[in-house]
């Protein structure tokens, strides 16, 4: 009887005990108050109304770092991108007649995943082309196995390693570390600023940032002061930064993405670091202003229009496709979409046109497309595409942007 | 800045992350004393405290309730995992126990995931952002409200363990588990309270931690390992050794950091603590045991 009873209470305890749980974890849970972003509602882009798409459905593949700390903010949204794209491409006679259909897959941010979803793609999916990886590090294995099996690849990652020296079936559409450093050191230069100081992330997108700036700065006579670097999961760069103060350099430039750079401009603010500072393209994502809080107000970086398309005049010839795109995207997820997210429309687009263009899906018919697109208006900036170019952006691909008040500022 | 700047920048620095290190540790300590397992989903505590908080204080609870309610939140945890792991395998062996605390951790880290997102988390700190002027450089204010929360919450819990009855009851079933029950104690209750109080100290380090570091799901696993390793440089079993070890860690991380290479300074440390290990095995504090 007594048994009974205690199993009873022993019952009823866990049973309360996750009821509270429940409770706490529906309240934690909610997803956090709507900023209020004032937004002029734009009008949907008008279709013509396309017979539906019928027939074998055109396989694409995409990976992205959907999680994992590093690539989670860029892969994410890049993922909600290419899902928001295929319905929108569906909807409207799909591609070829065809009904398009991407497979997504998480590498986690890890370059061994990576290299596996580039097999699983090829080999099971039999795609056409694959859209992305998210980071250069995890791009860098999935550009060896393309090219070796001629699989078209157009990367989402910024590394000037991605597309230099040229292969054949390897693209990207992000700006490259070289044009950011490149836009970065026209305003070094122009403030008469000569001794910089760099701090960077340890991985092959800082590395590859860090190389970038080396040859620039000698190029144009700026001396790098100091060079540190943190890795990715430091939570903590008062270190490196302390080192650098001690050198007393004119600016500070960051190159890294992740939760890294925040913490380096508020340990930068903590310690008294009054020289402006200045991110790579890799922290235009709400993200960046939200964990360096206040310490953020006067940081400047090289971004692509689409974190400010509110702010770009109506005579650019991106606005169009920024607007809509970002109305589309924000209409569907509840957000405006951060440069990832145009990084992986772009990626989709150019594949989808050059399988159009190319009317086919053989995969050197479409390399052969996307390599001869030219004029192709993304959200990152006008593509140009040639033999010796597979990256097809110019430095005007960047506006230059400060963050005021906690917000994106278009400077010139 | 000079010589002794940087000094001081780095000891600050290190005590206030060696701490929260302490504080896990403690738990650990606090686990394996009730239980003789290592519960590897300690870490995870630490992490749940600070996103909690940071979601809580988002949705726009005034800071100190979301402290409140993330330490009170993951304690809950705590509590569930007791229950759903540890106590449906009591029978079985340490190592099978230990296995399942990791499994936890993934668990949660997974969860962490989902309801938060990738993204790190942060919330404005306690007072205000305003670095104080020390020297050539600065600190956080919130790195002294982590080094005050957490030195008291040691305290709190030694002065608990050491003068409460039901800190001595938990003790008892540390020395003998049996000669306890027969006494009167009953162990399950202690070895969950030790659950309890373990992940409210991580959970504290982790919400107050948030706001200088800023809280990643998958942040939980280093605290996790540097924790364990500072209970076992202190002396398993020893708490206030656990805290000491954790400090230890935190400088030598720091002062590495600051003077060789941060790259290298997890390193540093964990070489460190490997040489007290091999010089001293039963830790700073231990206790020699006989063979």
């Amino acid at each position: 009887m007594k048994q009974a009873r205690n199993r009873l209470l022993g019952l009823a305890r866990v049973g309360s005990l996750l009821l509270a749980l429940a409770l706490v974890i529906s309240v934690t849970g909610c997803p956090p108050k709507e900023k209020p972003s004032p937004t002029a509602t734009p009008t949907p882009p008008v279709t013509k109304a396309k017979p539906a798409p019928k027939g074998e459905p055109i396989e694409i593949g995409a990976i992205f770092s959907v999680t994992g700390d590093i690539g989670a903010p860029l892969g994410d949204p890049e993922k909600k991108t290419v899902e928001l794209l295929v319905e929108q491409v569906n909807n409207n006679g799909g591609v070829l007649g065809r009904p398009l259909s991407v497979t997504v897959k998480d590498d986690k941010s890890d370059s061994t995943e990576a290299r596996l979803a580039a097999v699983d793609l090829d080999e099971n999916k039999k795609v056409v082309a694959i859209i992305g990886p998210s980071l250069t590090p995890t791009t860098m294995p999935v550009k060896d196995y393309c090219q070796q099996k001629q699989l078209p690849l157009v990367s989402c990652a910024a590394g000037k390693v991605i597309t230099s020296p040229v292969a054949s079936y390897v693209f990207a559409v992000p700006q490259t570390n070289t044009l950011a450093a490149d836009r970065i050191f026209d305003y070094v230069v122009s403030q008469k600023i000569n001794k910089v100081a760099l701090i960077y992330l340890d991985n092959d997108f800082g590395k590859d940032g860090r190389d970038n700036i080396n040859a620039i700065a000698k190029q144009r006579g700026v001396t790098l002061v100091a060079s540190e670097s943190f890795g990715a999961k430091d939570t903590d760069m008062t270190a490196q930064l302390t080192r650098i103060k001690a050198k007393s350099p004119q600016a500070v430039l960051c190159w890294a993405t992740g939760p890294g750079p925040a913490i380096v401009t508020a340990n930068a603010k903590t310690l008294g670091i009054n020289v402006p500072i200045f991110q790579s393209h890799g922290v235009a994502n709400l993200k960046f202003i939200e964990g360096a809080r206040d310490a953020a107000n006067g940081v400047m970086l090289p971004a692509g229009r689409l974190i400010v398309y509110q702010q770009i005049p109506d005579t650019d010839p991106q606005k169009k496709v920024l607007s809509d795109f970002a109305s589309a995207y924000k209409a569907k997820y509840g957000a405006d979409p951060n440069t990832f997210a145009g990084h992986a429309s772009d990626a989709f687009w150019l594949v989808v046109n050059a399988i159009e263009k190319a009317g086919s899906t053989d995969r050197v018919k479409v390399r052969d497309a996307i390599e001869a697109t030219k004029d192709f208006v993304g959200t990152a900036g006008i593509f140009n595409y040639s033999p010796t170019d597979h990256n097809g952006l110019t430095k005007d691909a960047f506006v230059w942007v400060k963050i005021v008040d906690g917000k994106w500022k278009l400077e010139q | 800045m000079t010589l002794a700047d940087q000094l001081l920048q780095y000891l600050i620095t290190g005590f206030s992350v060696g701490i929260v290190y302490g504080l896990v540790g403690l738990g650990i300590t606090i686990v394996f004393n009730a239980t003789g397992i290592i519960n590897f989903a300690q870490g995870e505590f630490v992490m749940l405290g600070g996103m909690a908080a940071a979601a809580l204080a988002a949705n726009g609870a005034p800071l100190w309730l979301a402290v409140i309610l993330a330490v009170a939140a993951t304690t809950l945890v705590a509590l569930a995992m007791e229950r759903l792991t540890i106590y449906q395998l009591r029978g079985a062996s340490v190592i099978t126990l230990i296995i399942a605390t990791i499994g936890a951790s993934l668990v949660l880290q997974g969860g962490a995931k989902l309801l938060w997102g990738p993204d790190a988390v942060t919330f404005p700190p306690f007072s205000g952002d305003t670095p104080i002027r020390i020297g050539g450089g600065g600190i956080a204010p919130q790195r002294l409200w982590v080094m005050g929360l957490a030195t008291l919450s040691v305290v709190a819990v030694q002065l608990f363990f050491r003068f409460t009855l039901t800190g001595k009851a938990i003790r008892a079933c540390a020395i003998n588990r049996r000669a306890a029950r027969l006494s009167g104690i009953s162990a399950d209750r202690m070895v969950r309270l030790s659950f309890a109080v373990s992940a409210a100290l991580a959970a504290l380090g982790g919400t107050v931690l948030t706001p200088v570091t800023l809280m990643q799901y998958a942040q939980g696993t280093h605290y996790t390992l540097t924790g364990f390793l500072a209970s076992v440089l202190g002396g398993l079993g020893n708490g206030l050794g656990a805290v000491l070890g954790g400090v230890t860690i935190g400088m030598i991380e720091s002062f590495s950091s600051g003077f060789i290479s941060s790259g290298y300074s997890k390193a540093i440390a964990l070489v460190v603590a490997l040489i007290v290990l091999w010089w001293r095995p039963q830790g700073l504090l231990g206790r020699r045991q006989l063979q």
